[in-house]
């Protein structure tokens, strides 16, 4: 019993003599933190993502504190909520940005773009672009081994297994640039997500002359300056031989859209029109006269919308 | 050309070399041994070797197929089998079924596959599978079977092995002397009381030298722990020859060369460079002696070996090769 | 005991099928695509134009800078186009292509096969005739020889080192040359030893072309200063540093360039083409190029014009077997697997290589199993396994404090793996993104 009461007695107070210790060391190195650098950091993610440009949110909570404004500063995964919140919790306004969206500029599917050669070898798109171009004959377009994937913390970018191009996810994508900078071929790219999610944009990449970027990819754009004329709002400028949509510019009225002859413009999430009549065949039934490109970044189901010629036998050019 | 071509980056041949030629030429060499020790006892090391080996592999193939749902189990490329054999040839040939049955599942459950298999594991499975039998069922790990009983399994007659008689000495057991070891010619061919694998001298030398031949592993490890018992036990010798052993005796007995040629060489567990090897074969060395001199244990080969295992990593990161063109730094 | 490398290396079966095969000069092609990217630096400019007719050994484009070469017409005709063409790199690069016509030479050069061993330029007109005929380093590598000719003022050279090694497997052009051209080449060490003011020069041989060996000593006999060496057979003795370290035994330090040990090394085959330019006029078009494989009908040593496509070479042959998977140029070790057959040589070409479909396809590949075999085979002393997992994990910084830029890319650790790693594909992407860094990093 006596045992007992000692042991307690003895513990209780070494425990007592070690709290007190601390409490004071607690107290005499305290380091002195603006407490609002705690507060604005728990109105943030908590990803650590990166995508502000700061190593991590309490970094970047430490350098809305010590600003004199938040011009500048911005929290992609967050977004205006949390932009507000911390503008708010400072006193300070936070400046309106639209909301971004990775885009993936290709729509080389198996379909379109023949496999011309087998890679082997590490399935890395950085070490494969090292060597060469892909394993087609556009040596522009996206390689599919994945590396955007890899490097994505959001779970907003997966490979479509059938088309073998990345898919990206608009309601998980927080635009904070990784797979955009980890693409070796520069193939996505941040733009506007759009009124209503809606957006235009050439899918393609590819640099070379007419007649080669057609024989290696269907859907490719020739630099032809069609939709160049086209465009009422001169959104559409040429460099290389590629067509590029500036998404500041563009108003979404989907004129390039119908006058691309090769379909390498993408409209996502649009309603679905119906087909034009272009011509009438023999048999007199109305055929259109191109066919639409599947788009990886439909979000819509937009079966009806595509519509294959009658006359050209549909290549099956997925494997040998 | 109707086919692709394949485009790849450089270099477009390979040598030929697999895990699996490296694995099974392991188990070749491994083959005296397991002669020797059918040779000197019979039934029991044929029970214990055939129950580990397949204990291993069956439990590898459990752990991969139904619980990692890897889509082939990993058992092909021989190291489950080489870890049965190794654990085998560290356990006494009367060794009850089930005790082995445990042992194969640590060795490969807990110390191979919970790191991640292959390639993954800081410490040699079967060494660790062997120390957890010998920390765990003390009494039936060291009662080893008198030599020549060549049909009996579990109820074998029990003796002391050369290992238990040189501790004794070094206690002062009474009644204990050095006459009482076997000559040597019986520790150069097996006929003496251990595990199955460590008894014969000549059957694990002649795996070494088939190793070496093949490349599969390098001198360095090897000849730097047997170097080291050899010095650190002479000069013992030289001090007290009443109750230190020859360092030819040292050599001769125990596990020290079955570790020295087959369980510190183990890739994954070893160190990667040559001046880290002979650093690793140096403190193996060491660490064994010391642990049979003056430790409580009378064999000392497994405890120094997984100590160092531990080492690997550190000697790793900062014992580097010499470098090409290496600038000579300027003082 | 014959002189070697100290650390590492390998010895891969030689599979020379294409040994002792005298050189045949391979027909003009109809249509030749010269690259303006055929040397290690700037890209030479073009300055020719559509239309613009060209003879054998004009120049079409001039060097661009300090580093870049000129490069010359192999073909006569008319210049169909100057456009971007896909290259042995995969991706489109500037070319010019040439209708050919004919084989009209410049009259300037000299065609007749008699030996002129009397060299009267200086040590500067010398150099500046090698860099007006576009001479660049024909072991692979393409650096502009009139750039190693001249090093920096801190530096002096003090021997020429003549690369006859031949290390990669299947390749025999460099052999064939020293057994069909060895008073040409003696001469053409001469000239490179009074442009680099030397008086010794050394050419390291293989020791599994004993012929060449036997023939090349002969030949040294009426030119001073110049010793044939014998070396072991080992790869990758043809290394530049590992060649330096065999010969002269001194060490190329980490990050300093060759000149520092006082060597300049120069490919057997640049040496050619080095006596071919001074004493013949002939500026650099055309180059030997070995063609082979197993199943390859007629291995053979081709010497072929700069553009023209592998179809033609492989034709030459015997065709391109039914059941090829993989044509490499170069050598298998180090050599580029290409796309197609419509590929142009250029002035790097060294070998055009089939494999086979069963030849082509590498093991799949499993975690490490940490063998160190990789570690003993390296003769730049590096760690591959650690190099390769590190750059998987994208930990360029301890990359670079690991040597990762000593590397130089022979293939010896992927070739000896039991694992069937990918080693040199993950050290190579290391080595781009730390140069990257280092070079970001100076620019500051």
């Amino acid at each position: 019993m006596n045992v007992i009461v000692i042991a307690v007695i003895s513990l209780g107070v070494i425990a007592f003599i070690l709290a007190v210790i601390l409490y004071a060391t607690s107290k005499k190195f305290a380091v002195y933190e603006d407490p609002r650098i705690g507060k604005v950091a728990e109105a943030l993610p908590q990803a650590n993502c990166g995508g502000c440009g700061f190593p991590g949110c309490s970094a970047f909570a430490t350098a809305c504190v010590n600003a004199d404004s938040l011009d500048g500063l911005n929290c992609p995964p967050g977004g205006s909520k949390v932009m507000n919140n911390v503008a708010s919790i400072l006193g300070l306004d936070a400046e309106e940005k639209e909301p971004m969206v990775a885009v993936v500029r290709c729509n080389g599917t198996c379909d379109n773009r023949p496999t011309t050669n087998e890679y082997d070898g590490a399935k890395n798109c950085a070490i494969a672009s090292s060597l060469y171009g892909g394993e087609s004959d556009c040596s522009y377009g996206c390689l599919g081994f994945g590396d955007c994937v890899d490097v994505c913390k959001f779970d907003a970018i997966h490979i479509n297994p059938k088309t073998r191009l990345p898919e990206v996810d608009e309601e998980k994508c927080t635009a904070c640039n990784a797979c955009v900078t980890a693409c070796p071929h520069s193939i996505i790219e941040l733009r506007k997500l759009g009124p209503r999610s809606r957006r235009i944009y050439v899918s393609c990449m590819n640099e070379d002359r007419g007649p080669v970027a057609r024989k290696a990819c269907e859907v490719s754009c020739i630099g032809c300056g069609i939709c160049v004329k086209t465009c009422p709002f001169d959104a559409i400028t040429i460099k290389n031989k590629l067509a590029y949509i500036d998404y500041n510019k563009c108003k979404l009225c989907r004129k390039c859209v119908d006058a691309c002859p090769q379909n390498a413009i993408i409209e996502v999430n649009f309603p679905v029109r119906k087909p034009r009549v272009k011509k009438e065949d023999e048999k007199g039934a109305a055929v259109t006269k191109k066919k639409v490109a599947t788009d990886a970044n439909q979000t819509m189901k937009a079966e009806g919308s595509k519509v294959k010629k009658v006359d050209q036998p549909k290549t099956d050019q997925a494997k040998e | 050309m109707s086919n692709k071509l394949t485009v790849s980056l450089s270099p477009h041949i390979h040598g030929g070399d697999s895990v699996q030629k490296n694995m099974y030429g392991v188990l070749i060499a491994l083959i005296p041994a397991f002669i020797v020790s059918l040779v000197f006892f019979g039934l029991g090391a044929l029970i214990v070797t055939a129950t580990s080996v397949a204990a291993c592999v069956f439990f590898e193939w459990v752990i991969t197929t139904l619980f990692l749902k890897k889509e082939r189990s990993t058992i092909a490329d021989g190291s489950a089998i080489i870890t049965g054999v190794l654990l085998a040839f560290n356990l006494p040939s009367n060794l009850p079924i089930w005790i082995i049955v445990l042992g194969a599942l640590f060795a490969i459950g807990v110390a191979k596959m919970s790191f991640g298999g292959l390639g993954n594991n800081p410490f040699n499975p079967a060494l660790a599978g062997r120390v957890f039998l010998l920390l765990s069922f003390p009494v039936q790990m060291t009662t080893w079977p008198v030599v020549g009983q060549l049909t009996t399994y579990a109820d074998a007659t029990t003796g002391a092995t050369p290992l238990a008689l040189m501790k004794g000495i070094i206690n002062g057991a009474p009644g204990a002397s050095f006459d009482q070891l076997p000559d040597s010619i019986s520790l150069l061919i097996g006929n003496n009381a251990g595990c199955i694998g460590e008894v014969s001298a000549i059957a694990l030398i002649l795996g070494l030298v088939y190793m070496l031949w093949r490349k599969i592993i390098t001198w360095h490890i090897p000849i730097s722990i047997l170097g080291t018992v050899f010095i650190v036990a002479g000069v013992m010798h030289w001090a007290n020859p009443s109750i230190y052993a020859s360092p030819v005796v040292h050599l001769l007995t125990g596990g020290l060369l079955l570790g020295a040629i087959f369980m510190a060489t183990d890739y994954v567990t070893s160190p990667m460079t040559s001046k880290g090897m002979i650093i690793y074969g140096v403190a193996i060395g060491f660490l064994t002696i010391m642990i049979r001199q003056f430790g409580a244990y009378p064999e000392g080969m497994s405890f120094a070996i997984l100590i160092m295992n531990a080492f690997t990593p550190l000697i790793n990161a900062y014992i580097k090769p010499k470098r090409f063109g290496e600038v000579a730094k300027k003082k | 005991m014959l002189k070697t490398f100290s650390r590492g290396g390998i010895h891969p079966k030689e599979n020379k099928l294409s040994a002792h095969q005298s050189i045949k000069t391979l027909d003009v092609p109809k249509q030749a695509t010269i690259m303006l990217s055929q040397h290690i630096g700037v890209p030479a400019k073009a300055i020719v134009k559509k239309g613009d007719e060209v003879k054998v050994g004009t120049k079409i484009a001039e060097s661009a800078g300090f580093i870049s070469a000129a490069i010359h017409s192999s073909v006569s005709g008319k210049v169909f186009r100057v456009d971007k063409v896909v290259d042995a790199s995969g991706y489109p690069k500037d070319a010019i292509v040439i209708n050919v016509d004919g084989d009209e030479w410049e009259e300037t050069i000299d065609r007749s096969d008699e030996l002129v061993k009397e060299c009267t330029l200086s040590s500067d007109e010398i150099i500046q005739k090698i860099a007006d005929s576009g001479i660049v380093g024909l072991g692979g590598a393409c650096f502009p020889t009139q750039v190693k000719l001249t090093p920096p003022p801190s530096m002096k050279a003090e021997c020429i080192i003549v690369n006859g090694v031949e290390c990669e497997p299947y390749l025999t052009a460099d052999h064939q040359l020293m057994l069909e051209h060895a008073e040409e080449i003696m001469v053409g060490v001469s000239i490179l030893m009074k442009a680099a003011k030397v008086n010794k020069a050394f050419i390291g041989i293989e020791n599994n072309k004993p012929d060449a060996i036997e023939l090349m000593t002969k030949a040294t006999a009426s030119y001073a200063g110049i010793e044939i060496i014998p070396l072991k057979v080992r790869y990758p003795q043809g290394g530049e540093k590992q060649l330096i370290e065999a010969i002269i035994k001194k060490q190329v330090e980490s990050g300093k360039l060759p000149i520092t040990t006082g060597s300049i090394v120069q490919n057997v085959a640049t040496v050619y083409a080095v006596y071919e330019a001074v004493q013949k006029n002939k500026p650099l078009f055309e180059r030997l190029v070995t063609v082979t494989g197993k199943s390859v009908k007629s291995p053979s040593n081709l010497l072929v014009r700069i553009g023209t496509p592998i179809e033609q070479l492989i034709d030459a042959a015997g065709g391109l077997p039914e059941d090829t998977g993989k044509i490499v140029s170069g050598g298998p070790m180090m050599g580029k697997a290409l796309t197609s057959t419509n590929i142009p040589t250029v002035k790097g070409t060294s070998g055009v290589l089939i494999f086979t479909q069963k030849e082509s396809n590498r093991g799949p590949s499993q975690d490490c199993i940490r063998c160190s075999k990789c570690v003993s085979v390296c003769p730049m002393g590096l760690e591959p396994y650690l190099l390769a997992a590190l750059a998987e994990h994208k930990e360029f910084e301890r990359m670079e404090k690991e040597c990762i830029m000593d590397c130089i890319e022979c293939g010896s650790c992927q070739y000896t793996c039991p694992a069937y790693r990918p080693l040199l594909d993950y050290c190579r992407l290391g080595k781009a993104q730390v140069g990257g860094i280092i070079r970001g990093r100076q620019a500051k």
